[in-house]
């Protein structure tokens, strides 16, 4: 018994990580309709940079926050350079885009990172969590970081001037600039968001899988079968999704298929939301008029 | 009484399509102007010129004084312009007060609360259903809803595009006669576009038509009613 606890408050503090890639997902999703295959690529050299960062001396939480802050920037760049210019264009033109960045970024730190398995430092302190037998300090860390995160993404949507905006614009852009929100900025703020986002699940999970280019592709896979499980076009269901997926993922890992065949989990997750729920558990299936 | 809005010679185009053809005219300060066609004569795409969401605008456009013709769509909204287009434009997703505080979105002054309760007085079934779905609305109810928002912007010049399309009578009517209470409540002129030429001509003070993208004529609404031609092609008596 004490182990199924310590499995499922384990895959809880997962759970959390998958979440916040879940919500960076649905977030582009929203503005694009597309899923940004480099998310998990931009938040894995956002921890590269956090760890530079750490590496050179810098606090722990300095460096959380300035991590933060340079991959919000990025998120907004990228989106000014490379996505503006085929916003327009067809939906093949932008996968390749995505596609391309993600190469770009596992090559870029690759090159000046190296390939070698680097491990990412935690916060937290080592060892178990006030001498409970179930959880690691890390993990109540990475769940506390996590859910903080998430909730201060839904009171900015819910309850700011601004999110409102963004809301707006990425549901009805003509509407939108009729009303005089500049929907350029808008989306591209989406994108920064997306970016600090997905950095922080990074080195949230970072301690846990170690740092290597490579890092994130499971867990990219987790937080897309999250999103869609819980609807790619709503991202509370989206957030719960990526939570749920990640305790049935640590229990089937340990119960049911044994660790190798967790990630084929996802993957079968994947599979039967698009077959048998396509909107997922708490999208919206689209109507169409005809 | 001064002109706030004024096309000079503007041909719009949708690709290799022109639309309009030198298009000339005037919207006073204060007043109701009516533009009145059949459809595809250019009403909409008129309306859309002003706005900027043409790929293809050539001519002058001039706003209170500002030359607005190569402005973003969303500088002239922050001019004072509010669009309720065509279709109506619904946040679909959102609720029906979120929808008015979109159309706030640019004001930072303290007048938003009142401002929200002066549209519940004009439309009180949107009061109702402030906290719905404002994709659940009726047709009439998202008119309603759409004129409001674009109130919110607290424009000085409204551009209505056929508010009256697709509604039952009854709705059309008490939409119509908001829009005058609207007009003498507020220093607010509008240009309506409208198929509907007996009810738009009774509201307006001032009336244009088009035709396959020209204006052929214009003058003080009254006068426009009693032309013969406009009777029988508009007004069909």
């Amino acid at each position: 018994m004490q182990s199924f606890w310590q499995q499922l408050l384990s895959g809880l503090a997962n759970g959390g990580v998958y979440a916040c890639i879940a919500l960076a997902l649905v977030m582009i999703y929203k503005a694009t309709h597309l899923v940004n295959f480099a998310q998990g690529e931009m938040a894995m050299f956002s921890t590269y940079i956090a760890w530079a960062m750490i590496d050179s001396g810098l606090p722990y939480w300095a460096a959380f926050g300035l991590t933060l802050v340079v991959s919000f920037v990025g998120g907004i760049v990228i989106e000014r350079l490379v996505i503006r210019p085929v916003e327009q264009g067809p939906v093949l033109s932008i996968v390749i885009v995505f596609v391309g960045l993600l190469l770009v970024f596992n090559s870029l730190a690759g090159l000046i990172f190296g390939y070698t398995i680097k491990s990412f430092p935690s916060p937290f302190p080592s060892g178990a969590w006030y001498g409970s037998k179930y959880m690691s300090s890390h993990e109540v860390g990475m769940i506390v970081v996590t859910l903080t995160i998430l909730v201060v993404v839904f009171v900015f949507f819910r309850f700011t001037r601004l999110g409102l905006a963004m809301r707006a614009a990425a549901q009805n852009p003509i509407s939108s600039r009729l009303a005089g929100i500049r929907v350029g900025r808008m989306l591209a703020l989406g994108w920064g968001l997306a970016g600090a986002i997905g950095a922080a699940a990074g080195m949230m999970a970072a301690p846990i899988v170690y740092l290597d280019p490579n890092m994130m592709s499971g867990i990219l896979l987790y937080g897309f079968a999250g999103a869609l499980l819980g609807g790619i076009d709503n991202p509370w269901g989206a957030a719960l999704g990526g939570i749920f997926v990640g305790i049935l993922e640590n229990l089937a890992g340990a119960y049911v298929v044994g660790t190798e065949l967790k990630l084929t989990l996802a993957l079968a997750i994947i599979v039967s939301v698009l077959v048998f729920k396509p909107a997922g558990l708490f999208g919206q299936a689209p109507v169409v008029r005809v | 009484m001064k002109p706030i809005l004024e096309l000079r010679r503007v041909d719009a185009a949708y690709g290799p399509k022109q639309i309009l053809k030198a298009v000339d005219l005037t919207v006073e300060e204060y007043g109701i102007t009516t533009l009145l066609g059949a459809n595809g004569a250019g009403k909409t795409t008129t309306l859309r010129a002003i706005c900027n969401m043409i790929p293809r605008v050539s001519g002058e456009i001039w706003f209170a004084g500002k030359r607005i013709d190569r402005k973003a769509t969303e500088e002239i909204a922050r001019l004072g312009i509010a669009h309720v287009p065509d279709g109506r434009g619904t946040f679909v997703d959102l609720t029906v007060e979120e929808n008015l505080r979109i159309g706030a979105y640019t004001r930072r002054d303290k007048g938003l609360a009142a401002d929200l309760e002066r549209m519940y007085t004009y439309f009180p079934r949107l009061k109702e259903r402030r906290r719905q779905q404002a994709g659940k609305l009726s047709g009439g109810e998202q008119q309603m809803l759409a004129i409001s928002r674009a109130l919110m912007l607290q424009p000085t010049l409204l551009l209505l595009d056929e508010p009256s399309f697709g509604l039952a009578p009854l709705a059309v009517q008490e939409i119509f006669q908001m829009l005058r209470t609207i007009n003498q409540d507020g220093s607010v002129a509008m240009l309506l576009v409208e198929q509907n030429a007996s009810i738009a001509l009774e509201l307006a003070d001032r009336a244009y038509l088009i035709e396959t993208g020209c204006v052929i004529t214009g003058g003080p609404a009254a006068i426009i009613a009693r032309d013969d031609a406009v009777r029988r092609a508009y007004l069909g008596y």
